[in-house]
């Protein structure tokens, strides 16, 4: 019993204050990439080039925040002269064409689903998918449901059974063989309902984009209501594009 | 005296100075080193530059790594029959060469897809089919026998697969496990990537991994192309596999307690896990690693203010951690639950080939870092760490004792200032491998062995890419875990082992 109290007391109230302050994040995280119009052409090309994932769009100066998996190559190329990566986690959009970016992302909050937010707004129940991911995706989302983050609070839960679910959440780049699997459990959430995609798999392929068994993006198989990039995404943006899409 | 090469782990050699056996005479010799104790660490096949001749390459490892190969016939009668350690190989062989083992006590598909030859399927799928499921599950008759079907999609925010139990009353009799669902095609894709994308490659093979494959990517590469690594990126790097293993080994212990319904140290080391994960962030930008290791060493300095948090970071969550262990532990529920639970005898164990946490419970001490140790750990003393029962509490004391040997390992290496010079992106010097040449590359992540396997052709190019993940080996000790255990200790007992996905259906 002592053990009990003695740990209680040790760990205290560890849940963050998150959407009204936003928690700070080591400076080596990478988050929404600004991309610096003026650059030299050559430049663009040279992390065009490097980019492992080419994510970069050196004529347009865009990056692809579907592809990209936010190494930073390109920064440390350009040493910030073309690109730099922000410490900003709020980088979710409400559709596939506002992932491709210089750095200016359109307000989430003023998405065309307004409708959602009076459905869901209060009570979100989400049911995951993993089609196929490499369980990072699957981690930072389950991460949400510890003290730090408490999603619970916020009326948002993941629930056993499509049945009860609002939304499916899916990671992973849809692997051949998860596919049926995953229609049938996007048929079996009741109508009306959300489709959230989670990862640079999910959105394009990320990094196994070049396989045949695998899917070029989710809202090739199902139309999917909001974007979340990363690899993983960190639970942050997570938590952000869940508050603001639906809140 | 066996005929087989021994080699070292992260060394480069020639592919013809590797023995090239008469079929039965590399049999003979694989069966007797396996039948002495060793244990297999690569069975695969590969097409030679002339694509019509097929051949195998099989690395077995006593106290050292052992290779061999010779052709590849089109059947077989499968080692299997003999010696237990080698049927998920050959089922992978079957499945990704159609080449059929005689004999196999039980030939099934792997992973559900195509074999790369176009030659007729062994398994006779029609995989415009597109269910692993579709299959006929082993069955136990009898008149109070029912079955419970559970994945591929399951109840948590965690991968798919299958499990198919057999069951009398709550009693399980057999639990068949069925994967497949998560294959992405990753070794296929080594082939064509260029040398920019093989990083994402290995840390994408299972994300909770990434330190290991991309380690072990990373010195194969190395090994190939004469790259050494500086002392400083090998501490580095021994740092974050460490980093790795605790958040793991803690999410891991949590999620017992959770299933356990001791709900305190469950959210204790739910956030814990997170606390480490961040240190890794830390370092590198990413909670899981990403993009820290290259080929070369690593993209990230451990500046003298990055060491400076992590030492604070770690001297503050250790006696948390440690109070935590110690709530767990001494807890009467826990180990009601705990003990005796899922028991998986040495033998059976040994028999199956069991590696990391799981065989170290089951009285297996092989740890890689002691026994192949790269990076860093050759300075270090890995203590050997075998637990006697094989049982729930014993899988969860293993993990104990790393997490507690963990945070001391990296609290030695941060003592120090670390110099490294970062890998530079976009440098050519690490796309030349050298040609007709054979790496194999082992390290101990969390769940155990990790080893990749690569061969070049007359050019340099990728000829073959072998993958294995720890989660190849311990599946069926989970599936042996649960004969005659209640089906309600399931979860328990999946949580014990927590095993990959997608590290298995690569």
């Amino acid at each position: 019993m002592l053990t009990i109290l003695k740990n209680r007391l040790e760990q205290g109230y560890r849940t963050c204050n998150y959407p009204k302050e936003k928690p700070a994040v080591f400076p080596r995280y990478r988050g929404r990439p600004l991309i610096r119009k003026t650059a030299d052409p050559d430049m663009a090309k040279a992390c065009a080039d490097a980019c492992p994932q080419d994510a970069i769009d050196a004529g347009k100066k865009k990056i692809d925040m579907g592809l990209c998996v936010f190494c930073g190559t390109c920064e440390r190329i350009s040493k910030g002269e073309f690109v730099t990566f922000t410490n900003d986690f709020e980088i979710s959009t409400a559709k596939k064409e506002h992932l491709l970016t210089d750095g200016d992302l359109p307000s989430l909050a003023q998405h065309a689903k307004q409708h959602f937010k009076k459905l869901f707004g209060r009570s979100l129940q989400l049911r995951q998918v993993s089609a196929a991911g490499c369980n990072a995706c699957e981690a930072d989302l389950n991460v949400l449901a510890t003290p730090f983050f408490d999603l619970a609070r916020f009326g948002i839960n993941f629930v056993a059974s499509p049945r009860h679910a609002d939304a499916i959440v899916v990671t992973g780049p849809v692997s051949r063989n998860m596919k049926t699997a995953l229609l049938q459990t996007y048929e079996a959430v009741p109508e009306p309902r959300a489709v959230i995609a989670v990862g640079s798999c999910t959105l394009t392929g990320g990094p196994f984009s070049h396989s045949a068994e695998v899917a070029k993006g989710l809202d090739t198989i199902l139309p999917v209501d909001l974007f979340i990039p990363g690899c993983p995404p960190h639970p942050l943006t997570n938590l952000h594009g869940l508050l603001t899409f639906f809140k | 005296m066996t005929q087989f090469l021994e080699i070292t782990n992260g060394g480069k050699v020639r592919r013809d100075t590797i023995p090239h056996l008469d079929f039965a005479v590399f049999c003979d010799h694989a069966l007797s080193i396996i039948k002495n104790g060793g244990k297999v660490v690569h069975f695969f096949a590969y097409e030679d530059n002339d694509k019509d001749r097929v051949k195998f390459l099989a690395v077995l490892r006593t106290d050292v790594l052992l290779a061999a190969g010779c052709d590849a016939p089109e059947s077989y009668p499968a080692l299997t029959r003999t010696c237990e350690v080698f049927h998920l190989f050959e089922r992978e062989i079957a499945e990704q060469f159609g080449i059929r083992p005689e004999g196999h006590p039980w030939l099934k598909m792997v992973r559900y897809h195509e074999n790369q030859r176009q030659v007729p399927d062994v398994f006779g799928n029609d995989y415009t089919e597109d269910i692993p499921g579709n299959y006929d599950y082993y069955r136990v008759a009898g008149d109070e026998i029912h079955e419970v079907a559970v994945g591929p999609v399951h109840a948590g925010v965690i991968e798919p697969g299958h499990f198919r139990f057999n069951c009398i009353g709550e009693r399980v009799l057999h639990l068949e496990i069925q994967l497949g669902y998560q294959h992405r095609g990753v070794e296929n894709l080594f082939y064509t990537a260029k040398a920019k994308q093989l990083p994402l490659l290995a840390e994408n093979i299972a994300g909770d991994t990434t330190i290991g494959h991309g380690l072990c990517m990373a010195q194969a590469v190395e090994a190939l192309a004469s790259v050494q690594v500086d002392e400083g990126a090998k501490i580095i790097r021994t740092i974050a596999l460490e980093l790795e293993r605790l958040a793991n080994h803690i999410g891991d212990l949590g999620a017992l307690c959770m299933d356990v319904a001791f709900l305190a140290p469950a959210n204790y080391f739910g956030r814990i896990r997170g606390d480490f994960l961040n240190l890794s962030l830390l370092l590198c930008g990413n909670r899981f690693g990403k993009g820290l290791v290259r080929p070369g060493g690593v993209r990230f300095t451990l500046d003298d203010d990055i060491r400076k948090t992590l030492d604070e970071r770690i001297k503050e969550l250790k006696p948390q951690v440690e109070h935590v262990l110690e709530l767990i532990f001494s807890a009467s529920t826990v180990r009601a639950r705990f003990e005796g639970c899922g028991r998986v005898s040495a033998k059976d164990a040994q028999h199956l080939g069991l590696v990391g946490p799981a065989g170290r419970a089951s009285g297996i001490a092989y740890d890689a870092r002691r026994c192949f140790p790269t990076e860093y750990y050759p300075h270090l003393s890995i203590a050997e760490n075998a637990k006697p029962t094989g049982d729930v509490l014993d899988r969860a004391m293993v993990r104990r004792d790393e997490v507690l040997q963990s945070i001391s390992i990296i609290q030695s290496l941060i003592d120090k200032p670390v110099y490294t010079r970062p890998v530079e992106e976009g440098t050519r010097t690490l796309q030349s491998l050298a040609p007709f040449c054979f790496a194999v590359t082992v390290n101990e992540g969390w769940r155990g062995e990790v080893s990749h396997a690569v061969l070049t052709d007359d050019f340099g190019n990728i000829l073959r890419y072998k993958v294995k993940d720890p989660s190849f080996h311990n599946w069926n000790g989970l599936a042996m875990a649960l004969r005659d255990t209640g089906i309600s200790d399931f979860p328990l007992n999946n949580k014990s082992f927590n095993l990959s996905y997608c590290g298995f259906d690569l």
